[in-house]
């Protein structure tokens, strides 16, 4: 990663700035149909007609795991909760913060955080109870 | 019956060796299969070479020709690389190409360099096989996707770790008689609960080891099979592929694969047979449900019941449709670009009665290789048939 570290990865790295801020989006097609960037074309029906959409407030966890055994780049962070959440029109990955690992459950409502891995101190798609 | 026979298999030792390279191993492989074929390499017109990692494990890209060569064949080569579909997306393309007329001698196979990387290492060279974006920055690896769709599992259609666990000890006990097999040692169920967690709800019991090894196969025609009087009464009759999105998150179901339904679907209707016709199946078990998810895409088990089919015995190797006799990937190994191949090789034998664990199918005449990428956004079957 030595000399790619400091070039962002165009949508993607915008996006975490916006949801960073609070300003969470997902893009939409003409048909409706939600979809995370970066992206040209929906995935679903092949659009290229794309907006971008505020992200609704709060998602429900619709699966999660506790990780021990983490890639290096989350060697410090482990063991960590996991999630998926759907929030609507796009469902979204990310780590649940601030509740205790035993706590997490599905059906749990959580908000977006961006937080940082406390191994690189990159950032990392965070999510906290609602 | 349609046109492909397998004419020769041949495999390492699936294991911990992580001072060989994966042409030595390829070599290896390939070696066997050409004795088991009796096919002279000179007529190989092609090498179809399945690899995931070699970048990351050993700093080797473009590794279709090197493999030719390791293998001793002068012909021109391809890698095929699909996650730990690899090899099985290698399989389909030979069937294809030999079908159609195009070639009538393939060689086919793979290889995975992988404990050389460390756990640490591996774990993050399979996590590649995730979205990096949306789900490996986001601290997701291999064993946690599965996990992720195993408690989606247990949530949607009930089931525990210890129906689970039944999966990992029927897969090691079936791996007891394969030499060729990583573990060699029968576990209990209370092993598998009592391991380490790796991603909650699965623990080091759930998941496959990290493995080194290679394999690989002789195709041919029909007609060269005849023509050069090959014992070669296994034929690959169906082929099928499934696709399906990339992130988990991004998936209609958490708890099932579209994918492998897709290709079995298709497979099945390839080669003219229905789930029913099915007499036994490897298929990719790199988590214990990984195992539950495959039965059900297949048909083999209805939605929802797949969690009980290890501990009912309905998969073990007496059972109804024994399942992973060579120990699967659980126990067998799975190094990532050799398994599809692998499980064509042990569905081979184990028709032809050259399986150390044919006794257990004796009379069978239909049996399913099922081998799966990533979290199955890839996915290929294969049914064979033997001519009696």
């Amino acid at each position: 990663m030595s000399d790619s570290e400091h070039v962002p990865d165009a949508g993607f790295d915008e996006w975490l700035a916006a949801a960073e801020d609070g300003e969470g989006y997902y893009l939409e097609c003409a048909n409706g149909h939600g979809s995370l960037p970066p992206r040209r074309v929906c995935p679903d029906c092949g659009s290229t007609d794309l907006e971008e959409v505020d992200l609704p407030e709060t998602g429900e966890i619709q699966t999660y795991t506790v990780t021990h055994v983490p890639t290096p780049a989350f060697e410090e962070d482990a063991p960590y909760a996991t999630a998926v959440v759907d929030f609507g029109p796009v469902r979204l990955t990310g780590q649940v913060v601030d509740v205790d690992l035993e706590d997490v459950e599905t059906g749990m409502r959580v908000a977006l955080e961006i937080t940082v891995s406390e191994t690189t101190g990159e950032r990392v798609i965070g999510l906290r109870r609602a | 019956m349609k046109d492909v026979r397998v004419a020769g298999t041949g495999l390492t030792p699936f294991g911990n060796t992580p001072e060989r390279t994966s042409r030595d191993l390829f070599a290896e492989a390939s070696i066997a299969a050409f004795e088991d074929s009796g096919v002279p390499r000179d007529d190989v017109e092609a090498v179809l070479y399945g690899n995931f990692m070699g970048e990351l494990a050993e700093h080797q890209g473009h590794q279709g020709p090197l493999m030719a060569e390791a293998a001793g064949v002068q012909a021109p080569a391809t890698r095929y690389e699909s996650a730990c579909a690899s090899s099985g997306t290698a399989v389909r393309e030979a069937v294809k190409r030999i079908r159609n007329g195009e070639n009538d001698v393939l060689l086919v196979g793979g290889a995975e360099r992988m404990t050389n990387l460390g756990t640490a290492g591996a774990t993050e060279a399979l996590a590649i096989a995730a979205d990096d974006l949306w789900e490996v920055r986001a601290g997701v690896t291999f064993p946690g996707a599965y996990a992720l769709m195993a408690q989606a599992y247990f949530d949607e259609f009930g089931g525990e770790r210890e129906d689970l666990a039944h999966i990992a000890v029927k897969n090691h006990a079936n791996a007891l008689n394969n030499e060729k097999a990583q573990y060699q040692s029968a576990i209990e169920v209370s092993d598998v609960l009592e391991a380490p967690p790796v991603s909650e709800p699965l623990g080091l019991y759930d998941a496959c080891p990290i493995s080194d090894g290679a394999s690989a196969l002789v195709l041919t025609s029909e007609t060269y099979a005849d023509e050069h009087d090959l014992e070669a009464p296994v034929a690959i009759t169906g082929t099928g592929q499934g696709g399906d999105r990339m992130a988990l998150h991004d998936r209609e179901h958490l708890a099932r694969s579209p994918a492998a339904r897709e290709a079995g679907e298709e497979a099945y209707a390839d080669a003219g047979v229905d789930a029913g016709d099915v007499d036994f199946a490897e298929v990719h078990d790199c988590f214990t449900i990984a195992e539950v998810l495959a039965l059900e895409a297949l048909d083999l088990e209805p939605i929802g019941e797949g969690i009980s089919a290890a501990r009912d015995g309905r998969t073990t190797a007496d059972g109804e449709t024994p399942i992973n006799l060579s120990g699967g990937l659980k126990a067998k190994g799975h190094p990532v670009g050799a398994t599809g191949a692998s499980q064509i090789a042990e569905v081979t034998d184990l028709l032809a009665g050259e399986h150390p664990n044919s006794d257990h199918v004796e009379g069978a005449t239909t049996g399913v290789a099922h081998n799966a990428g990533g979290t199955v956004a890839s996915a290929t079957v294969h049914v064979l048939e033997v001519n009696r």
